[in-house]
Order: structure tokens, then C-alpha cells, then sequence
């Protein structure tokens, strides 16, 4: 028995990580990141919250908006804390609060240290776009440079760069080419870095200059322009970071610090449901094998499957479920359901999946869904008609010009196609992203920056937003901004925002 | 793998973060603790400092799009009784909202409401009185350095016992008696020990009696040195010193001077009594003490509770010269100017029997302008009181008003004008004061 009652030490800690380590391991076959645990009160897990999970971040007043707010519900009572926080890095780092009884903290070990930390090893979506060996290193220059810039130039200089390029974030990643550019990311950034700084210290001296350089600057850019602004760009923050002509060094480099963060968190949402799915089916696996091999007791076993099911609750629509599923649910049905084909098919199971129902093999069959697939494309592969049954989905066809909703699938034979694919669509990155380019820049002429953003009519930009968002934009790039949005298909226009 | 415990880490990780948050919300902050202000909530002030702003003061904008028109499908869990080709109706308020696609993924999106904040009551008085002043406070209080502190200010070699320095007088005392080479009360056990062994073993050989006759004269000398040098001497001895530091006077009067007569209506009551109200938050913010006298005249004028002061109605002519009496005489017996800072706030209608003005003017310029801060003289009037021509006392008053800074009036009709008039009152007078 790793413990008895609720209470833990971390003597126990170490107990259970060394039981359920050896479980991952050698039946689970879990390929993980060496683990780091940390524990934390309360008040320390609103300051993760505040920070995204990361463990450092450079000071800013969205971070104190975010704060306020958990805070506020927090002690309303409005909202729970999460049991624990993990993070995509390398030793990755499994936050656990203090609260968390004995049995809560093992669950969590297994859960987090475990099914997180294998999907973020091996998920082909992290692996392509994040470097978790980095990312602290990275996040402690971010830190230490927006600090530096603050205390040069000023907190109110640096928060106007950070705002813009804040509002810009989801338009500064690079969706279609994310693995070509992180193999140099390392090397060149922390040259990089070194040049820029060295740029700066410099810099103070050729600033008594000021009518040479400004003349200097435009009439080189003039020189290499044209193709070389790799026209049309999607990654806004980048084009922003390399041509805007009125940018100093120090703010580019800040652009870049939110673009590289904007990066890293890119593939968490579009791997949500599996990642949850994943770690819940872990450590369900795992406490369970604990409670077989008598190394926890049935209060403990009994409590692990209260905390499940109550994480594992899909609501109705009827009962304040919203469109968005609960990743945890869903994720934990389809795992487990891809086990349940894999050892025991149904006829349906095999006309669906002959692939790999009855093939015997749920660990391996599982490890290659959780390395390979993303949510849409997992749902598209693996979501079944019993989980759908289970689910009791159906589809609604929103039609605006209609006074009425119509059910247009349910759980039943011709519905199942369906359903299926409209769930995976709403986790189709390429859908839900606005697909904004920058289309042109006269550098020689008017300098007027062009960007279209290319939609469906009935899809446009929210108004208001888009406003304000330009105007970030338009701070950043210095002078005249246009965006029109374009019909993706017939090319006609649709609205445009002008900004002098 | 490895745990750490985090736990003890310094906290207030966001302390930063949420100041910053304050000072670009700030005005916005400021305007809606105005507003509470202005519609007569002052009694509110400090006891609940949540105060709600816009969302859109700290909204982060981005780009993302919003559903206005076509067809979408969406899929919903919880299926009872619906079969395909059935019509639902639109739940309320449903257009555009929601749905698997706009910004599902980010976590910008709608929903965003009022944002609550608690301050506590220190930021939240900073913030409602951000750019009002006390009338030259910071002349009195240097004038005034009658009180003092005492504050810590290094070692002393003597003092009283109570404030021993423990620690550093144990590290002298250690330091001295291995200068001074005490012998440690062990070597003196040792030699005593050794010494009773000899002394058991006797006769003793030539050798071993020389040998004892040492001992004994090395014991001797221990027990002489251990005597001399003292465990603990006077000259380690040291003692916290402290040193006496002026402190600025700390404590203020507000006198409370109403008009109560016949002629002033409930209302115009109620707008006094909101005056001094928010006379009272403000100085409670700069004087750790404050006291309040009421007093309220008619035809005499009495110091009275609070609630009387309020609410219990009188009747007959007025006659100001006997508050301003009463208010000289309180003061000199109670509220000495060198322990005191005094505020005087007179809420009236202006009314006055002529005849008294002249001692009026006497009592302010001869023995209370002289002593007080600040005099501010409200005058409410009510509906057609626009057609009045100026009332006595405000002539009176501002005759006077022109040659002394210290009193200084405004006229309130509604609610609405009692916190302009106030910041009017004590609003900082920048350029004044560089003019000084």
C-alpha cells in the first residue's frame, strides 16, 4: 500500500511516482520528458493561470487584467482551480497544489507527468512547432529584454508595442511552414539576440547623427525591394518584424518575442481534445493497475472514479452545454472506444474501422493516434457510431435567413458521416483561422500597407475589432494601412478598413 | 524526476501586473467612482471598493470574425427526442452568437463584461481624490513639528536594560575572552580531575610530586584568570539606540457649522450634510485622527450628536455670529492649533439678520480665519433662488473671502454640483501655487 487516507508527504510523492512510472513505462510503453513536480498554494496557481501555465512572463497590464479577473472569481466562488497545470518544456513541469489529497495528487502525477508530458513529447503538432527544450531559456531572455527595454525606454513605449503586437498574436504565426524555420530557431535567435544587443549599445552613439541615418535607411530599403518582401505573407508580426520602416531595433526584437510565444502556444488548441483525451485515459489506466496491484486502497479507487466522472461530464445541450465539447469527455470516449475496437469489435466496428479494429494491439494503436493525428483530423478517423450513439449527437443547420433551426442528422445510420465531419470541422484550424495576408507594401511609393483578408460573404471581420486592430497595426507599420475583405471564391469585395 | 516545493516562494507574483492594470484603467475607474459620487452614494465610499468598469477600457482587440449571414451547422451532445428534419426555434438573443466557428480557439472572446474591481480602501480613496489637495497642509504641518516618534538609529553602549542587544553583546563577550585567552571551565575540570587522581595514588614518586606541584600551581592560575576575566563585562554591553524623529501633527478637526432655521428645507440639508460628508472621507485619508463637532444654529447655536444634527428640525430667525461664537470657543478649549489641524465647513442659506453681520465679520477675520486651514462656506438655494440677488452672508463672506486664501465658497443648487463644488473647493491650484 503506497499510503492510506488522504494525506500526502512528499516521501508518498516520491512513492507513487516510482509505482506509476514503472506502470507507464513497461505497459503503457509511455515515452516521456523527464519530469519536474512542483507544488504550489492557491494564490500561486492564479499566478499561473495569469500567465498562460508559463512559468515566466515579462510584466505587462493584460497579465494584471487576467489576474483580476481569476481572482474575482476565484474568490466569488464562481470558479474552481484546476487540480494542476502542466507545461510543454523539457523537464516538463507538472504544477500540483497543495490542497490535492493523496490520492488527488497521484492521479494528477499520472495524469499530467504522464499522459501530458507523452502526448507533448511525441504529438506531431508539438513536435513541429515547439521546442520544449527551449522555451524556458526563452522565456527568461523575453523577460529579462522587455525588463531592460522598460527601464531604456520606458514602460509606456515598450506597453505600445506589446499592445499592438498583442492584438496581432494569432496573425503571427506561421501555420503552412512552422517546421522549416524552428531547425535555424535556436542558433540564429540567440546570435541574434547578441547583435541586436550589441546593435543597441551602439546605437546611443550614431543617434547624434540623426540626419544621416535617416536618410541612410529608406534609400537602401528602396534598393532590395520587390520580391524580397516574400509577398504575399501571412505571418503578419513576421513581415512587421523584418520591413517596417519606422521600427527600432529594440521594438523588433519585441515583436519577435510575442510572434516566438504566439508560436509555441499555436498547437495547444488544435490538440485540445486529444491531449485531454490522452491524459485522462492515462490515468485512468494507470489507477486503476495501481488498485489491481493492492497498491492503493478501495477509498482511493473510489475517489479517483468520482473525480473522473465528474471531469469526464458531457452536458446537453438542453442542460448548458454549449456547441464546444467538453475535451476531457470526448477525448476520454474516443480513447477509450479506440481500446474497446481494438480488443473487442462489433460487425459496425469492423465495416468502420478495418484498420485496426480487432488487431489486439489498443497501446499501440493508441501511441500512433497520439502521435500522428491533430483533434480534426482524429475526429475524422476515429470518431465511431457507438460514441456518437453515447453521446446522442445531432446536427443543427443554422440558417440566418430562416426564423428556425433544422435537425439535419442524428444517431442513426445515414446521420453518423454527418455528424462526424461537421464535429471534426469545428476543430479544423483552417476554418476557425482568419485567413489574412499582406498583399502589398510600397516602400519607394506611399508606403501604404495592403492586406486582404480573404472570407465567405456573412463571414466578415468583426467591425469594431477590426478597427482597433488596425489601428495597432497601423502604430506598428507607420504609416497608411488598407484591409479589404474578399469573397475567397468569386474575388469580389466584400468591405474594406482604411487607415490614413 | 524531482519535487520541489514552491510553496515558500516570495508571493505576490502579479502585484506589478495589477497596478499596471489600475493605472490605464484609471480614469475610467476614477469616472465611476465619480458617478457613484455625484448620484448621492458618498456613505458608500470605502466600505465596499468594488467598483465596475466598461470592458472596453482594457479590451484587447484582434482580428476575428463574426457570423452576420448564410448557414452553419453545428453539432450538440444530448439528443432526446429530436429526429431529422425537425425545426427548433432560435433560442433568444442567438444571432451571431456562440457556435463552432469565429474565435473558438482564442481566448479573447465575447463574453467579456464589466470589469469588477475590489481596491482596497487606500487605492480607492488615492483614485477619488487623485488630483484634489489639502489647502496648505504642508505649510501647517512644518510650522506645527510638535510631536515626536522614536525611530531606530544603530548601537549605544549604554542604556536601559530592556533594550539589550543580545546578540551583539555576546559576539563582543565571546570576542574579548578569546583575546583575553579566558581558559575554558573544562581545562579547569581536566586539571582538577587529574590532580585527585594523583592525590588518590600517594605516596607518590619524585617524578609524579613534581608533576602534581605543577598542576596545582596551573590550577591556581586558571582560577585566577577565570576570576579576572569576567563571562560577561560591561565594556560588551550594547544596547539599541533610539533617536527621537519630529513627526508632523496627525490629527485634524472638521467643525460642522449648519445653518438649521426655518428657512432651510430638508433638502437643503441633505445637500449639506453631503458636503460634509465627503469633507470627512477626504481628510480621513490624510489625518491618521479626526474628530467632527456638529454644530447647528438658528436663532442660538448648540454642539449636538450627529443624528440630532441631521434630523431634528427647528424653527426661527438666524443669527451666525452665535455658531461662529460657539465654533471660537470649542476650539480654544478643545482643539489647541498647535496639536490640531482645523477645518471648518458651514453649510447655510444665506440668510442672516443684517444687524449681525458686523460682529460676524469681527469673529471671522479677528479669531477664526486666523487659526483654521480651510473655510469653506457652502450656500445651498433652491429652485427660483437664481432670481435672488446675493444673499447677506455671501456678501459678507466675500468681502472677507478676497483678502484671506483660507475661505473660500460656492454656491450648490442640486446633488449633482456637491462633488464638483468640492473638487472646485479643493481642487490643486497649480498655477496659484507657482505664482507663490
Amino acid at each position: 500500500m503506497l499510503y492510506t487516507g488522504t494525506d500526502w508527504t512528499f516521501s508518498t510523492l516520491r512513492d507513487c511516482y516510482g509505482e506509476i512510472d514503472r506502470i507507464a513505462s513497461e505497459e503503457l510503453k509511455l515515452d516521456t520528458y523527464p519530469n519536474r513536480i512542483e507544488i504550489i498554494t492557491s494564490e500561486q496557481m492564479l499566478d499561473v493561470y495569469t500567465s498562460h501555465g508559463m512559468p515566466i512572463s515579462y510584466p505587462h497590464w493584460s497579465a494584471g487584467k487576467r489576474f483580476v479577473s481569476h481572482e474575482n472569481a476565484y474568490k466569488r466562488g464562481l470558479m474552481g482551480l484546476a487540480y494542476e497545470v502542466v507545461i510543454n518544456s523539457s523537464p516538463c513541469i507538472s504544477y500540483l497544489m497543495e490542497e490535492n489529497t493523496a490520492t488527488m495528487q497521484a492521479l494528477v502525477i499520472a495524469h499530467a507527468a504522464f499522459g501530458h508530458n507523452h502526448f507533448f513529447k511525441n504529438n506531431r503538432l508539438f513536435r513541429e512547432w515547439t521546442d520544449s527544450t527551449q522555451i524556458l531559456d526563452y522565456l527568461e531572455f523575453a523577460r529579462g529584454y522587455v525588463a531592460r527595454c522598460e527601464e531604456k525606454y520606458g514602460v509606456r513605449a515598450v506597453e505600445r508595442i506589446l499592445d499592438a503586437a498583442h492584438a496581432l498574436q494569432s496573425q503571427g504565426v506561421d501555420r503552412h511552414t512552422g517546421s522549416k524555420r524552428l531547425d535555424l530557431r535556436h542558433e540564429q535567435e540567440r546570435a541574434r539576440e547578441r547583435r541586436a544587443y550589441e546593435d543597441e549599445n551602439f546605437n546611443d552613439l550614431w543617434r547624434t547623427l540623426p540626419e544621416a541615418q535617416h536618410q541612410a535607411k529608406p534609400g537602401s530599403e528602396t534598393d532590395d525591394q520587390g520580391a524580397s518582401l516574400g509577398l504575399p505573407e501571412e505571418n503578419i508580426l513576421y513581415f512587421l518584424e523584418k520591413h517596417a520602416p519606422r521600427l527600432a531595433n529594440w521594438e523588433r526584437e519585441i515583436i519577435r518575442i510575442v510572434r516566438l510565444i504566439a508560436q509555441y502556444f499555436y498547437p495547444q488548441p488544435q490538440a485540445k481534445l486529444m491531449n485531454e483525451g490522452c491524459a485522462t485515459w492515462v490515468h485512468n489506466f494507470i489507477m486503476h493497475r495501481l488498485h489491481d496491484k493492492k497498491l492503493i486502497d478501495d477509498a482511493a479507487i473510489l475517489e479517483v472514479i468520482h473525480s473522473t466522472s465528474n471531469v469526464i461530464t458531457q452536458r446537453g445541450f438542453d442542460e448548458g452545454g454549449g456547441p464546444s465539447f467538453n475535451p476531457y469527455a470526448l477525448g476520454f470516449a474516443m480513447m477509450t472506444d479506440i481500446a474497446r475496437v481494438c480488443t473487442e469489435p462489433t460487425e459496425e466496428d469492423k465495416r468502420w474501422f478495418p484498420g485496426h479494429a480487432g488487431n489486439q494491439d489498443p497501446i499501440g494503436t493508441l501511441h500512433h493516434a497520439w502521435a500522428e493525428y491533430r483533434d480534426e483530423s482524429f475526429v475524422q478517423q476515429f470518431l465511431s457510431p457507438k460514441v456518437i450513439r453515447d453521446f446522442r449527437l445531432f446536427r443543427l443547420e443554422d440558417d440566418l435567413s430562416q426564423p428556425y433551426l433544422l435537425v439535419d442528422a442524428i444517431h442513426d445510420d445515414p446521420g453518423y458521416r454527418d455528424i462526424r465531419r461537421s464535429v471534426a470541422a469545428s476543430y479544423d484550424p483552417g476554418l476557425l483561422a482568419e485567413e489574412i495576408e499582406i498583399v502589398g507594401a510600397d516602400l519607394t511609393g506611399d508606403r501604404i500597407l495592403r492586406l486582404e483578408h480573404r472570407t465567405r460573404p456573412g463571414k466578415l471581420l468583426q467591425p469594431t475589432d477590426a478597427r482597433l486592430t488596425l489601428e495597432h497595426l497601423g502604430a506598428l507599420w507607420g504609416y497608411g494601412v488598407i484591409l479589404k475583405e474578399v469573397d475567397s471564391q468569386t474575388g469580389a469585395e466584400l468591405g474594406s478598413y482604411a487607415l490614413a | 524526476m524531482e519535487i520541489i516545493d514552491r510553496r515558500p516562494n516570495p508571493h505576490g507574483k502579479n502585484t506589478e501586473n495589477r497596478q499596471r492594470v489600475l493605472s490605464r484603467a484609471r480614469q475610467a475607474i476614477q469616472s465611476a467612482v465619480r458617478d457613484a459620487a455625484a448620484q448621492g452614494r458618498i456613505r458608500e465610499i470605502g466600505q465596499d471598493s468594488a467598483v465596475s468598469i466598461p470592458a472596453d477600457v482594457l479590451h484587447e482587440p484582434s482580428f476575428h470574425r463574426h457570423f452576420s449571414a448564410g448557414t452553419r451547422h453545428f453539432v450538440l451532445s444530448g439528443n432526446k427526442e429530436f429526429v431529422k428534419g425537425d425545426r427548433l426555434r432560435r433560442p433568444p438573443g442567438g444571432e451571431g452568437e456562440g457556435g463552432g466557428e469565429g474565435n473558438g480557439a482564442s481566448e479573447q472572446g465575447g463574453g467579456e463584461d464589466n470589469y469588477r474591481f475590489v481596491l482596497s480602501r487606500d487605492e480607492f480613496l488615492d483614485l477619488f481624490f487623485d488630483d484634489l489637495e489639502l489647502p496648505d497642509l504642508v505649510k501647517r504641518e512644518i510650522a506645527s513639528t510638535t510631536t515626536h516618534a522614536t525611530s531606530r538609529a544603530g548601537l549605544t553602549s549604554d542604556g536601559s536594560p530592556s533594550q539589550i542587544d543580545l546578540g551583539r553583546t555576546m559576539r563582543r563577550s565571546m570576542g574579548r575572552r578569546i583575546g583575553l585567552k579566558r581558559p575554558k571551565p573544562q581545562e579547569l575540570v581536566d586539571i582538577e580531575e587529574e590532580i585527585a587522581a594523583l592525590e588518590d595514588q600517594r605516596p607518590l614518586s619524585d617524578n609524579l610530586f613534581l608533576r602534581l606541584q605543577e598542576l596545582r600551581e596551573g590550577r591556581d592560575l586558571l582560577r585566577q584568570r577565570l576570576a579576572r576575566i569576567p563571562w560577561v563585562d560591561p565594556v560588551d554591553l550594547r544596547y539599541r539606540r533610539f533617536t527621537p524623529v519630529p513627526k508632523p501633527t496627525t490629527q485634524a478637526v472638521i467643525f460642522c457649522v449648519m445653518d438649521v432655521s426655518g428657512s432651510m428645507t430638508e433638502k437643503m440639508k441633505e445637500l449639506g450634510k453631503q458636503f460634509f460628508m465627503l469633507l470627512h472621507v477626504f481628510l480621513e485619508k490624510r489625518y491618521e485622527k479626526l474628530e467632527i463637532v456638529f454644530i447647528r444654529h438658528a436663532e442660538t447655536a448648540e454642539e449636538v450628536e450627529e443624528d440630532v444634527f441631521f434630523t431634528d428640525p427647528r424653527t426661527g430667525g438666524t443669527v451666525v455670529s452665535t455658531a461662529l461664537d460657539l465654533l471660537h470657543e470649542v476650539q480654544a478649549d478643545r482643539y489647541p492649533t498647535d496639536k490640531w489641524n482645523i477645518y471648518v465647513a458651514q453649510v447655510s442659506d444665506g440668510d442672516n439678520i443684517s444687524s449681525d453681520m458686523n460682529k460676524v465679520n469681527r469673529l471671522m477675520t479677528e479669531a477664526i480665519l486666523p487659526v483654521v486651514q480651510y473655510f469653506a462656506y457652502v450656500e445651498v438655494s433652491m429652485g427660483g433662488a437664481l432670481l435672488r440677488s446675493e444673499t447677506d452672508l455671501w456678501r459678507g463672506y466675500k468681502a472677507i473671502a478676497e483678502t484671506t486664501p483660507q475661505l473660500a465658497m460656492r454656491q450648490v443648487q442640486d446633488r449633482r454640483d456637491i462633488f464638483p463644488v468640492f473638487r472646485d473647493l479643493f481642487a490643486r491650484r497649480a498655477a496659484e501655487r507657482a505664482g507663490e
